[in-house]
């Protein structure tokens, strides 16, 4: 057990965000440094300067150029926009739903998105417009339209839209539609390895393009999320109690359900399903430093983007030259780290977060 | 402040609040009282704007409920419900804070030093300041609703909606909340519409009252006018018995338990309740009467189950003498709460006893009598106030179950049963020389049973009246001439 002084700055904002922030960019580097080839940080830090503010390269070995800028560090940002987004999408999903269980993919969003991209794979369409990008974007699209599927459904099962509904309405659909994925996986033939390989989720050999796809996605969810961390407070406190202190919940919580829809349908169409990120990482911020959404959203951002670099890190070294799926890794590493957390605090006696 | 008209609503077409008109005052403390069902809370849904009613209006401040936007409506009201959830472990300070957030604007708000200040003070009104970091779950489930009534003020509301918000309060924060705001409407002219499920704390800290049935309006007032048996019975459907509060000038409401089998059973006092010693005279009913005395302990209306009398020396004199008949009850095993206590300086074998039956009603009689300090009432202003040894204690009790006037009539009848007595032993006030009609320091108590036959009366005619008059008259003259008083007369 730390010692109070450490415990308090532990516990302050200004150093949760310092470490936060430490973590992400120790994962940036380790993710672009290590690899079959090794390249030194220092070296890392030119390249980034001379790419970004045009800088001399200062002779730094030009194969490590294409290395880094051209492999590696879209790689990297990749699965730091990915895991980021999931998480910030995990953490408003929660709040909103008042249930630390819930995850970006309780509402079908990722079963949408999914049953979207085993579709392109399954009948191997390439759209003539879209050429390599069809997955994605059909996939992106397959996910919003999910999400509007379940809030017109959930609306009419029942006008107010309470959470259990909605709740509920979603996990129908996630049913449903992974039905769908289960049926066209069960016709396939060749493309088995293929389907299942995304589904698994990867983050590998996306290039810069994947990154332009994504990242609008990600501004507009999560700044759209953070602008709403007040009323992602009021929320958990229930839907009346948020009423009661002003909140116009039903336009409120369509914005969060859309905004963290976005979030999770690019994520999951540009790298696939990856699972626990969503739920364990804004879980583990809370535990550490309380639920106020206003941090708990940034923070959860930069961790998840951190711990997903790193377990991709993992997922690609571990047994090189063969890559394994990276959603197996984050819940082979995050789930006992989880689990260890979850029980040392429980014997501290403070319950769950 | 607010204006309620026609107001009509509920769930899934159904109505359960119909046709309900009604004004609260800026400053007032309003209570909404009836029984489960009966649409109090949808009632206040209505109110604080989460249930939209189906017809009718409602007018917060001349605006019309419907006008206001969710964030103007929450600074004008804040409502706090019967049972807040939270599945996160925010800070106290945390949820206090978020009563802030009508007050707040833009996408990127600022914590400005008045709301810092309102949630201090907030915190400090009911009691939070002190555990402002702690978690919400670590405390209990009255802290909680106090964190919530903190969130509540916060907000600066000019009216506050309460869900019964005593519910999961112990009785001194019950007391402190209500007093609370009762203070806060007195000075800063706060609104507070409350649900009640308790009918005594309503009556206390009321203005007003609103006594709702089946949905509707049944009874609109001050807290005397609503809590009166009759309404109070009809709606709740149940035995109330309706009586003052003892301190304050509101009407209180006592539950009638339904009385069992063995609560029905006979039993009488009579004379083979009674021990006596050297030290005192103690009767010991088979259980607890119904009293109404003048004792040094268990004075005024109540329960008692032993009846002392305690012979003192005619020298007697304490500073707390109350106290010290309570020592006294103790050190012989009496349960103080349940005994009314008398002192007498007359030696105890003189006292007399006496049961007489009248009509099927029975009363047993005790009288210890000395009248060293006999008093002529109609001449009582020639006595200086010396104390002089000598007291007429009389107790009696009724095998019956006896109205309040009764009670009070049988005080009448014994008293003169006792004044006739002395003059028929012509006991004479030694400071005038004429007739006495008691002493400076009588005491009387009427116990009765309270089982078998009512009696509504006990005036000097009536059954009961009878049996006292002659029960009381026979004990005194019996006592006075067991303390040789009278015998000299002859």
């Amino acid at each position: 057990m730390p010692k109070p002084s450490i415990r308090t700055f532990l516990r302050s904002k200004i150093s949760a965000y310092v470490l936060a922030f430490a973590f992400f960019t120790i994962a940036l580097f380790a993710g672009i440094s290590i690899g079959t080839i090794h390249v030194p940080v220092r070296d890392i830090a030119f390249l980034l300067s001379h790419h970004f503010f045009g800088t001399s390269l200062n002779g730094v070995d030009p194969s490590f150029d294409n290395i880094v800028w051209q492999i590696r560090f879209p790689r990297v940002l990749l699965a730091g926009l990915v895991g980021a987004s999931l998480a910030v999408a995990g953490a408003a999903f929660q709040g909103l739903l008042r249930n630390p269980l819930a995850d970006p993919y309780t509402l079908g969003v990722s079963s949408g998105a999914s049953v979207g991209a085993v579709m392109v794979l399954f009948l191997n369409i390439q759209l003539p417009w879209l050429h390599n990008f069809t997955l994605p974007v059909v996939s992106i699209t397959a996910s919003i339209l999910t999400i509007f599927i379940v809030v017109l459904f959930a609306q009419a099962i029942e006008r107010s839209l309470k959470v259990e509904t909605i709740i509920l309405t979603g996990i129908i659909f996630s049913s449903f539609l992974g039905a769908v994925i289960s049926l066209m996986i069960a016709l396939t033939g060749e493309e088995l390895r293929q389907i299942i390989g995304w589904l698994l989720g990867s983050v590998s050999m996306r290039g810069w393009d994947y990154i332009q796809l994504i990242l609008p996605f990600f501004l507009i969810g999560t700044l759209l999320l953070i602008i709403h961390a007040s009323e992602l407070n009021a929320m958990s406190f229930g839907e009346e109690k948020a009423q009661h202190l002003g909140v116009n919940v039903r336009r409120k919580k369509l914005l969060v359900l859309i905004a963290g829809s976005i979030l999770t349908g690019a994520a999951v169409a540009v790298s696939g399903t990856i699972g626990f990120v969503g739920l364990v990482i804004p879980h583990f911020i809370r535990l550490i430093w309380g639920p106020d959404h206003r941090h708990l959203l940034p923070l959860s951002m930069l961790a998840g983007a951190g711990f997903l670099i790193l377990t991709d890190l993992v997922s690609r070294t571990i047994i090189s030259p063969t890559e394994l799926p990276i959603g197996v890794i984050t819940s082979v590493i995050g789930a006992p780290i989880f689990a260890i957390i979850l029980l040392r605090k429980q014997r501290k006696g403070r319950g769950t977060a | 402040m607010i204006q309620v008209e026609h107001l009509s609503g509920g769930y899934y077409g159904k109505l359960i609040v119909r046709d309900m008109s009604f004004t609260v005052q800026k400053g007032e403390l309003f209570g909404i009282l009836g029984p489960n069902g009966s649409g109090k809370t949808t009632l206040m849904k209505m109110m604080s704007g989460i249930l939209l009613a189906s017809s009718g209006e409602m007018w917060i401040k001349e605006k019309r409920l419907s006008d206001y936007t969710s964030k103007e409506l929450a600074k004008r009201v804040a409502v706090l419900p019967q049972m807040a959830s939270q599945a996160f472990s925010y800070s106290v300070k945390e949820t206090v804070s978020l009563g802030r957030y009508a007050h707040q604007s833009g996408f990127f708000p600022v914590w400005r030093e008045e709301d810092e200040q309102a949630v201090k003070q907030a915190m400090e009104q009911t009691g939070v300041a002190l555990f402002a970091e702690t978690s919400l779950e670590e405390l209990s489930g009255g802290e909680r609703q106090r964190v919530f009534l903190a969130q509540a003020l916060a907000q600066e509301p000019e009216v506050l909606l309460l869900d019964e918000p005593t519910n999961h309060l112990d009785l001194s924060f019950q007391k402190e909340l209500l007093d609370l705001l009762k203070k806060m409407t007195k000075e800063t002219g706060l609104t507070v519409v409350s649900i009640f499920h308790d009918l005594n704390l309503a009556s206390l800290y009321c203005d007003r009252l609103l006594l709702m049935e089946d949905g509707e309006l049944h009874k609109l007032g001050i807290p005397s006018e609503v809590l009166k048996e009759e309404p109070v019975q009809h709606v709740y459907k149940t035995d109330i018995h309706q009586r003052p509060h003892p301190e304050v000038p509101k009407p209180q409401m006592s539950i009638l338990p339904e009385k069992m089998l063995e609560d029905e059973e006979e039993v009488e006092v009579d004379g083979t309740c009674i021990r006596q010693n050297g030290e005192f005279i103690a009767l010991d009913a088979p259980i607890l009467l119904k009293t109404l005395s003048a004792g040094v302990t268990g004075a005024g209306w109540g329960w008692h189950r032993s009846f002392v009398n305690r012979r003192v020396d005619k020298n007697y004199w304490h500073d707390s003498y109350k106290e010290d008949m309570k020592q006294f009850l103790r050190r012989y095993g009496f349960d103080v709460n349940e005994t009314v206590g008398m002192m007498t300086a007359v030696h105890l074998h003189t006292a007399a006893y006496r049961l007489v039956e009248v009509e099927g009603i029975s009363v047993f009689a005790a009288v210890t009598a000395g009248v060293g300090n006999a008093v002529d009432v109609s001449r009582a202003a020639e006595h200086d106030r010396a104390f002089l040894p000598g007291t007429i204690n009389t107790w009696v009790f009724a095998n019956g179950h006896l109205s309040e006037e009764a009670f009070v009539q049988a005080v009448m009848t014994a008293t003169e049963a006792k004044v006739k007595a002395l003059i028929d032993k012509s006991v004479k006030d030694p400071l005038t020389g004429s007739q006495a009609t008691g002493t400076s320091t009588d005491s009387v108590l009427i116990a009765a049973t309270q089982r078998g036959t009512y009696q509504s009366f006990a005036g000097t005619i009536t059954p009961l009246g009878q049996a006292i008059g002659k029960a009381v008259y026979e004990c005194t003259v019996q006592a006075l001439e067991n303390g040789g008083i009278g015998e000299r007369k002859k």
